[in-house]
């Protein structure tokens, strides 16, 4: 399990074929990958900055992993997160996740996304033609969290 | 006594300036977060509006996300920011 926050770029097939590398019980690699979108709420965005609080953000993302250990069978678990200035089309975020099976790899992947969303402690402010902007969380994305919570 | 508090993303541009050592009273019993933004909020209404005006903020204590009702305890490290975007 490993969780990485920095400023450098990322090669996603290289993480991903580390991830399973050396073991012979891993039927499943479900990973994602998030990327700059150029376009936010109708405006043209040429670049995010992505601010987070050190310290914090790496426990979270460790509890968020290790809640993703506890309730799916997994073998392995990695997310990296960029920080600082992106351009449009970057990728800002891998979570990559291997298990036996494919069901238990998605669900954990799935799960460790809409958490990381809502609980990671990371703020994106985009630059547009109008000037800076800081992003509002999304209700959207609560909703999503929340359907993992036992009802 | 005393506590460490660190801003975060618009609260920060807010304030120009990321974090503070504060001295607290011994006096204020039982410092829940609520209590330590109403302390806050007291110093201008720059304060009141970026802690307790419409837009949101969230605390955290020791690195844990927690709500208003949380205790804060000598020494601790408490942090306010929006809800977060990252992802």
């Amino acid at each position: 399990m490993a969780v990485r926050i920095q400023t450098e770029d990322f090669n996603a097939g290289l993480e991903i074929s580390q991830l399973s590398a050396k073991r012979r019980d891993i039927g499943a690699l479900v990973s994602f990958v998030g990327l700059v979108r150029d376009l936010n709420d109708g405006d043209a965005v040429s670049q995010l900055t992505l601010e987070h609080y050190p310290g914090m953000t790496e426990k979270a993302l460790e509890a968020i992993v290790s809640q993703a250990q506890q309730r799916w069978d997994i073998v392995d678990a990695l997310i990296i997160h960029r920080v600082g200035v992106l351009q449009a089309t970057e990728q800002i975020v891998l979570v990559a996740v291997t298990s036996a099976h494919r069901g238990q790899a998605f669900l954990a992947c799935e799960f460790v996304m809409d958490s990381l969303k809502t609980e990671a402690p990371f703020w994106k402010k985009e630059r547009t033609a109008a000037g800076e902007r800081w992003l509002e969380a999304k209700a959207s994305d609560d909703e999503a969290r929340q359907r993992w919570n036992p009802s | 006594m005393k506590i460490k508090i660190f801003y975060f993303a618009r609260l920060k541009e807010t304030l120009k300036f990321s974090s503070e050592d504060l001295e607290l009273p011994d006096d204020l019993d039982g410092l829940s977060l609520l209590k330590l933004k109403a302390h806050l909020a007291n110093r201008s209404d720059v304060w009141r509006q970026m802690l307790m005006g419409k837009l949101k903020v969230r605390g955290a204590i020791n690195h844990a996300l927690v709500d208003d009702k949380a205790l804060i305890n000598d020494g601790d490290e408490v942090a306010f920011f929006p809800p977060v975007t990252g992802g």
